[in-house]
Formats: structure tokens, C-alpha cells, sequence
């Protein structure tokens, strides 16, 4: 393992939440965009904290102390079992098992953070502040931890070759761990809030409540570039033994993937609506993030851009579907971008991937196995788990929220005091 | 509805999971398998019309 590439990696995944939070906040109004900004670091920072104390325990790593048990035959390997508050990693260098392992929890403590910040984008001008910190705890201490065991601690869908004889699930960039658990929650959210206020008439026709600063918009997506990379790179290095070379690769399919995306969007919006949406084509741009980098290290160029292609035509058409047909008010198109993007790159790691002559059906049922996993068990936990925390706490604002924003509902100040004039059309009065 | 809609998700993955375990050839498991990924997606679809009523105070 090349430590140094792997550290250096690392440390360019907050990038990635930088980028992630501007996005949000450049597409909600400009009445919560200071709101927007702090809920990213308090659902980063109670994420992170809750991952090291509980979360890390069960999201273990390989060669790990596992919970485990025997049914039909078959060792299945479900939860972590190291030591809470990161105990059992040492941090000194004094066994060279412990460096692998600390890498590890680095590596996910980085990405819990991009998983909590995900869903703030689907709860947008509505989500409150107390409630996206339970959310986020539940998040760093539960939910992903259970899935990371599974695809990154060694978990029974990293063991389906050997139990089933099939392939292994792979998700090198974490499209599954990450981006679809992430977007699941996102959707898990959008339902539980509810759409904004003015959003849909009374006959069901949603309005058009436009971003507040697009440019900033735009600058995440550079931003979130730069982050993906390093995730991408890292995670290959620490999961699946990439050297230099093929991290080379990931960077150059990471970058393809995300400009295939956002072109295709470009060109969909041009020729729908005779111009370019820059917003559709941001979303494009990060659909193309997400899908190439469940395969960043095991495609080739040219199918990075087709995963990317496909990607970026799908989110366009997800948003308008979700927005109008299926009446989920998600701001920043979270569920597609991060949910359906993310599904269709784990799926197109079976079908573009690098394998040897007569797998690819054992590789793409691996990866049907691990979606219906994320579909069918970590759905209905994390739906249930926010209904639970929703009781506890209301996810959503009060009308008076609604009315004057949440910078000045929950931060008693807004984000541009002496430059913004607070436009109502999208309020009944 | 979205107690339903939850349960459909979850026999869908258990049915994966059974698949899994009690068949052994590739066509059977990818039969099955598929099975239990159209029953997640029923699961889905009866849980997302369940929330597509907008409640009155959130209009």
C-alpha cells in the first residue's frame, strides 16, 4: 500500500464537502443560505464525532473482530465488533496492522461527513437545525456504519464469492456507501418535511423556486471535483490494493465521468428548453461524480464517459420526475443525483467493468444483491429511523419559518443583511 | 400503506437473500433474485404514492 498517495488522497475529500455544501446553499433561497452553510458543519461535525465514539465499532475493517453467525451453511459476517471510541486502533506505530486500520477509519470518518451532508439538500428552506444533528448522529452512529461494514469491513457483500460462489459486491468509490445511502436519507427526509411552502398549487402544480446564486452553484461542482478525486484514489488505494498506476486511472476516469455528465445535461436542457440549464447541468456534473466512481479503478476511459453520459441525461429527466409526477420537493435533486445516479453506477460497474472472460453475470448479479440491499434493508431502517426522530423532534419549521427564512427563524440573522430585498411570490399571504 | 410499502421492501431482500442460500444454479438465483428486486421496487412504488398526497398546511 502506498501511504503517502493514500494520505495525500485523503486529504482532499473535504473539498468534496465544500463543494457539496455551496451547491445546497446556492440552490435554496438566499433566507437560508447562512442556515444552509451551518447546518453542513454541524451535520459534518456530529457525524464525525458520533462515528468515531459508536460508529467505528461496527463499521469495523478487514481482519476485524466481527459479529457474525451461521444459517444455511453460511458465515455471515454483519456488524463490526472492535472497541468503541476507536479504542482498539493504535495510533503511535507500534504494529503495522493498526496504520491499515487507522487509515480506515480516516478514510471513513472523511466520507461520513459527505453522507450526512447529502440529505441537507433534500430538507432545504425547511429542515431544522436540532433535528439535522439527530439526523446526522443517527447517521455516523447506525446507519452507515452497518453498510461500510458490509462493502468495506470485510461484511457478507464483500464475502459473496466465497459464501455463493457468485462475485463479490464492489463499490470502489463508495457509489453505495456513500452517494445511495446519503440520497436514500435525502428521500427519507423530502417525505417526512414535506414540500416547501408555495411549492405545489392546490391542483398539484409545482412552482419554480429558483437558486439563489447559481455561480456559487457552479464552484462547488470544481470544488466537489477535486474532493471525488481523492475519494476515489483513496478508497481504491485502502479497499481494493490500486497502485499508482491505476490511480492515475481513477483520476482520469473521475474527471471524464464528471464531464461526460454534465455535457449530456448541457445538451438534454439545450435541446428541451433552448438553452442550457446551469442548474440541471451542475446536477448533471455531480451525477457523473457519482455513478463513475463505483468503478473508477476497474473501467476504462471511454467507458467512464458512457457512464457518465448516461448519468447525466438520467438526472435531468429524475429531477422533472420526482419534482412533478412524484411531488418530492428535493431542492438540490439529492435523490436523483446522489440515490439514482449512484444505483446506476454500482450497476455499471457489472456491466463495463474489467473481468475475466465468462463473470460478468456473477459480477452483475453481485452488484443486483447489493442494491436490493440498500433498497430493500437500509431504506426501510433509515425511513424508520427518521420517522422515530421526527416524533422526538419535528423536522420541519413553523410557518413563521416559512415566512421570514430560516437564517432569521433559527439563526436570529440573515445570510446578506444589507443586500438582499426578500422576494414573497413563492409564500401565500 | 407505508407499513405495507416498508414490509414489501423487506421480503424483497429477503427474498434475495433466500435466493441466495437455497438455489444453487446461476439461472435460478438470477430468477429469483430478479424476483425479489421487483417486489423492493413495488415496496418503492407503494411508499413514494403514499406521500404523494400534499397535506393541506404544507401548500
Amino acid at each position: 500500500m502506498n501511504l503517502e498517495l493514500s494520505l495525500f488522497s485523503m486529504m482532499l475529500i473535504p473539498f468534496a464537502a465544500a463543494g457539496l455544501a455551496l451547491i445546497h446553499q446556492g440552490l435554496g433561497r438566499s433566507r437560508s443560505a447562512a442556515h444552509a452553510m451551518l447546518a453542513s458543519l454541524c451535520a459534518l461535525a456530529v457525524s464525525a464525532i458520533v462515528f468515531v465514539l459508536i460508529g467505528s465499532a461496527w463499521a469495523g475493517s478487514a481482519g476485524a473482530a466481527t459479529h457474525s453467525f451461521t444459517l444455511g451453511g453460511v458465515h455471515w459476517d454483519w456488524l463490526g465488533a472492535a472497541p468503541f471510541f476507536a479504542r482498539g486502533i493504535s495510533f503511535d506505530g507500534s504494529d503495522a496492522a493498526g496504520l491499515g486500520r487507522s487509515l480506515v477509519l480516516c478514510l471513513e470518518l472523511l466520507a461520513v461527513g459527505l453522507v450526512a451532508i447529502i440529505p441537507l439538500s433534500a430538507g432545504t428552506d425547511r429542515w431544522r437545525l436540532g433535528p439535522i444533528c439527530l439526523s446526522s448522529a443517527l447517521l455516523g452512529g447506525v446507519i452507515f456504519p452497518i453498510f461500510a461494514h458490509w462493502v468495506w469491513g470485510a461484511g457478507w457483500l464483500a464475502q459473496l464469492a466465497g459464501n455463493f460462489g457468485i462475485s463479490n459486491f464492489t463499490d470502489v468509490g463508495g457509489a453505495g456507501t456513500i452517494q445511495v445511502v446519503g440520497g436514500l436519507v435525502a428521500l427519507s427526509v423530502a417525505w417526512i418535511a414535506g414540500p416547501r411552502r408555495g411549492k405545489y398549487s392546490d391542483d398539484g402544480i409545482p412552482a419554480a423556486i429558483p437558486g439563489h446564486n447559481i455561480v456559487q452553484v457552479l464552484f462547488g461542482c470544481l470544488l466537489a471535483l477535486v474532493g471525488w478525486i481523492g475519494l476515489d484514489a483513496a478508497a481504491s488505494i485502502l479497499f481494493y490494493g490500486a497502485g499508482p498506476q491505476q490511480v492515475v486511472g481513477v483520476v482520469i476516469n473521475a474527471l471524464l465521468s464528471a464531464s461526460a455528465g454534465c455535457i449530456a445535461a448541457v445538451v438534454v436542457t439545450r435541446a428541451r428548453y433552448h438553452k442550457p440549464d446551469a442548474s440541471l447541468s451542475a446536477n448533471g456534473w455531480i451525477a457523473g461524480l457519482v455513478a463513475g466512481s463505483a468503478s473508477c479503478a476497474m473501467v476504462s476511459p471511454e467507458s467512464a464517459i458512457a457512464i457518465g453520459v448516461i448519468a447525466g441525461v438520467l438526472s435531468t429527466y429524475l429531477i422533472e420526475i420526482f419534482e412533478l409526477h412524484l411531488r418530492v420537493d428535493d431542492p438540490g435533486g439529492a435523490v436523483s443525483v446522489h440515490a439514482l445516479a449512484g444505483i446506476w453506477g454500482l450497476l455499471a460497474l457489472g456491466l463495463f467493468g474489467h473481468f475475466p472472460e465468462g463473470t460478468r453475470g456473477a459480477h452483475i448479479l453481485a452488484q443486483v444483491v447489493g442494491i436490493s440491499a440498500l433498497l430493500g434493508f437500509m431504506l426501510p431502517l433509515i425511513h424508520g429511523g427518521n420517522l422515530l426522530l421526527n416524533r422526538w423532534s419535528t423536522y420541519r419549521v413553523d410557518d413563521d419559518g416559512h415566512w421570514h427564512g430560516m437564517d432569521v427563524r433559527e439563526l436570529g440573522a440573515g445570510a446578506y443583511p444589507e443586500f438582499v430585498i426578500h422576494a414573497d411570490e413563492f409564500v401565500p399571504r | 400503506m407505508k407499513l405495507v410499502a416498508c414490509v414489501l421492501l423487506l421480503s424483497g431482500f429477503f427474498l434475495v437473500l433466500a435466493a441466495l442460500v437455497l438455489l444453487t444454479s446461476f439461472e435460478q438465483r438470477s430468477a429469483f433474485v430478479g424476483a425479489g428486486f421487483a417486489v423492493e421496487v413495488l415496496g418503492l412504488s407503494l411508499l413514494t404514492q403514499s406521500y404523494r398526497t400534499i397535506r393541506k398546511e404544507h401548500r
